[in-house]
């Protein structure tokens, strides 16, 4: 008799209960259940996860919304790789190159731009950039990361975590604007260098990231359909190199010369930094490249050889040509040629074949180099650390060679949409669609830095005081000595 | 009290100071200094730019002595830091009012 109450009290309870309620609701409006997956669903999907291919539609398995151990491991660590090429790669090759008293103020340019740009890619510059929207801009749907979860985008890597993905190309938007700094070095005011980067930002660069690599992008033409122009950058060679290197030279005519530029000498004040930083920039340089794959699949493994090749060859070619004109293969010239080889292959490297990556290294050794030294000097423009005639030139150059040799046999995706532009012949129809690529980035670059240097000179104003730039902006900008030496004085 | 203040090349300190102890004058000051005479300096090459250096280093020795050991040691210091070619340096000799030992406030030749 108790045990009947108490089973007869506890259902009428049950029943009550809000949660007999839903129980019911679920019974009346269940949504037919998704369909088990089969075991052969489940293996088409560990092969799919394997070979970075697509999932199966059929049945959601287990692996339907997880990321890729392997390919999220490889992106992990090339986000690593590429925030090295600046932190302290790139901060140590430009710091040896300037003089003692400026070297701290490059150091915090570059750790400045890092933390900025992060702030500006969270808060709306990785929605801009990433998510659709229109063929040169994209949305505000990610703004402050909503939405971007560890969850693969499939738009860009059905197998890495879209976070990952995000925190990738947010390395991508550091390095870029401070690769322009090499052109600016030694005279220009910190405020003024980071209003121009936020402002530059958002007219140069997320516009052309996005038409390069949105999924919707206008210059994507090797996963958009409907692209206006059909050209191809595998790593950046129009998105970094090119867009920083043109805005380099503007900035660097507008700011005007260094005193005492072409008089006093201003030789670089630590060769031994600017080498060290330029094996970090080498080796931070596949996560740059062969994690342009976004997986670890057989184009990241192309890209990593055709990076390998060109690198070192134009490492070799640069000095050599030294060596035959002035008679001296220097460190600065190693050191060059290989940042030259690194910034031509940039665009190429995930489309070109071994011997394609050779002749880009012989080019990458030659064509810069004689920007660098001729060039510059006809002109008389003080580009200070040689931006314009490393990235700008290089990157142009790559764009045009990805042009000539971009093959299908290296890469099949470029079968998927480009195939009447991608004839395997050196003068393919993608040559024209990478100079419309070319002109379309120059302009951006060229009329974008115009328009925010005049802003920037009109509010902060861009060059520091005669006294500042003679002491050096180490103590004035930052009160700071980069070096001090021991004793009394 | 004469002062002598030597300009030599870099190199050259060592066998100048072992040569100055060996003729029994054991204290001098040095300095790193740059300079240049009619030796050209050297040119060097980084990328586009080319940088003629004319100042090159130099060691400057001072010492300060009696009158009469002066000859001797300036023989010395010149036989001693000669290579025979251009860049060598000079040996300059000037007079010295007064000298005193900080130690034990002793003055004049006494103090050198």
């Amino acid at each position: 008799m108790k045990n009947t109450i108490l089973y007869m009290s506890l259902s009428l309870a049950l029943n009550l209960s809000p949660l007999a309620a839903l129980a019911q609701n679920a019974a009346t409006n269940a949504a037919p259940a998704a369909p088990t997956p089969k075991l052969e669903d489940r293996v088409t999907d560990l092969e799919a996860y394997v070979t970075n291919g697509a999932r199966q539609t059929n049945a959601p398995t287990a692996l339907a919304s997880s990321p890729g151990p392997g390919h999220n491991a490889w992106m992990m660590a090339s986000a690593a790789l590429v925030l090295f090429m600046t932190l302290p790669g790139l901060a140590l090759f430009y710091g040896g190159l300037v003089r003692r008293k400026n070297v701290l103020s490059v150091l915090a340019q570059c750790l400045g731009i890092a933390g900025l740009v992060t702030i500006l890619w969270v808060v709306c510059g990785y929605s801009i950039a990433f998510h659709s929207g229109k063929p040169f801009w994209g949305s505000l749907e990610w703004k402050f990361l909503n939405g971007v979860d560890s969850t693969p985008n499939t738009d860009y890597g059905g197998w890495v975590s879209h976070n990952v993905f995000s925190m990738y190309q947010l390395m991508f938007a550091i390095i870029t604007p401070a690769l322009i700094i090499g052109a600016i070095a030694e005279r220009m005011k910190y405020s003024a260098i980071l209003l121009f980067v936020t402002l530059w930002m958002f007219i140069v660069y997320f516009p052309l990231a996005h038409m390069v690599w949105g999924v919707d992008g206008f210059m994507n033409g090797v996963f958009n359909k409907d692209a206006g122009i059909h050209a191809i950058d595998f790593a950046g060679g129009t998105v970094v190199h090119m867009s920083s290197g043109w805005s380099a030279l503007i900035l660097c005519l507008l700011l005007g010369k260094r005193l005492g530029f072409g008089r006093e000498p201003m030789p670089p004040h630590s060769m031994v930094l600017c080498m060290v930083g330029t094996g970090m920039l080498w080796v931070g340089w596949y996560g740059f490249n062969a994690g342009s794959a976004v997986a670890a699949d057989v184009v990241a493994a192309n890209a990593f050889m055709t990076t390998t090749i060109a690198t070192a060859v134009a490492s070799f070619v640069w000095p050599m040509a030294e060596w035959i004109t002035r008679g001296k293969p220097s460190v600065l010239g190693f050191c060059s040629g290989a940042v030259a080889g690194l910034v031509v292959i940039t665009p190429a490297c995930g489309f070109v074949t071994a011997k394609g990556a050779m002749v880009i290294g012989v080019a990458a050794g030659i064509v810069p180099w004689f920007f660098c030294l001729k060039v510059k000097s006809w002109f008389g423009y003080d580009d200070a650390l040689d931006t314009f005639g490393v990235h700008a030139v290089g990157g142009t150059l790559g764009a045009f060679m990805t042009g000539m040799l971009a093959r299908t046999s290296a890469n099949s995706n470029l079968t998927n949409f480009l195939g009447n532009y991608v004839t395997n012949r050196k003068f393919q129809p993608l040559v024209f669609e990478q100079i419309k690529a070319i002109g379309l980035t120059l302009c951006l670059a060229v009329v974008g830095t115009v328009l925010i240097a005049y802003i920037v000179k009109a509010t902060v104003g861009l060059k520091v005081a005669p006294e500042v730039e003679n002491s050096g902006l180490d103590l004035a900008e930052h009160g700071e000595e980069g070096y001090h030496s021991e004793g009394a004085l | 009290m004469k002062k002598i203040e030597a300009i030599i090349k870099p190199f050259k300190l060592e066998e100048v100071k072992d040569a100055l102890g060996e003729i029994g004058i054991e204290g001098m000051t040095v300095s790193e200094v740059k300079g240049f005479g009619r030796q050209k300096g050297h040119t060097e090459i980084y990328r586009g730019s080319e940088y003629t250096v004319d100042f090159l280093p130099k060691i400057k020795i001072e010492v300060v002595l009696s009158d009469n050991r002066l000859d001797q040691a300036v023989a010395t210091i010149v036989k001693a830091a000669k290579t025979g070619k251009i860049g060598d340096g000079k040996v300059f000799v000037s007079s010295v009012d007064e000298a005193v030992r900080i130690r034990t406030e002793e003055k004049g030749e006494s103090a050198v």
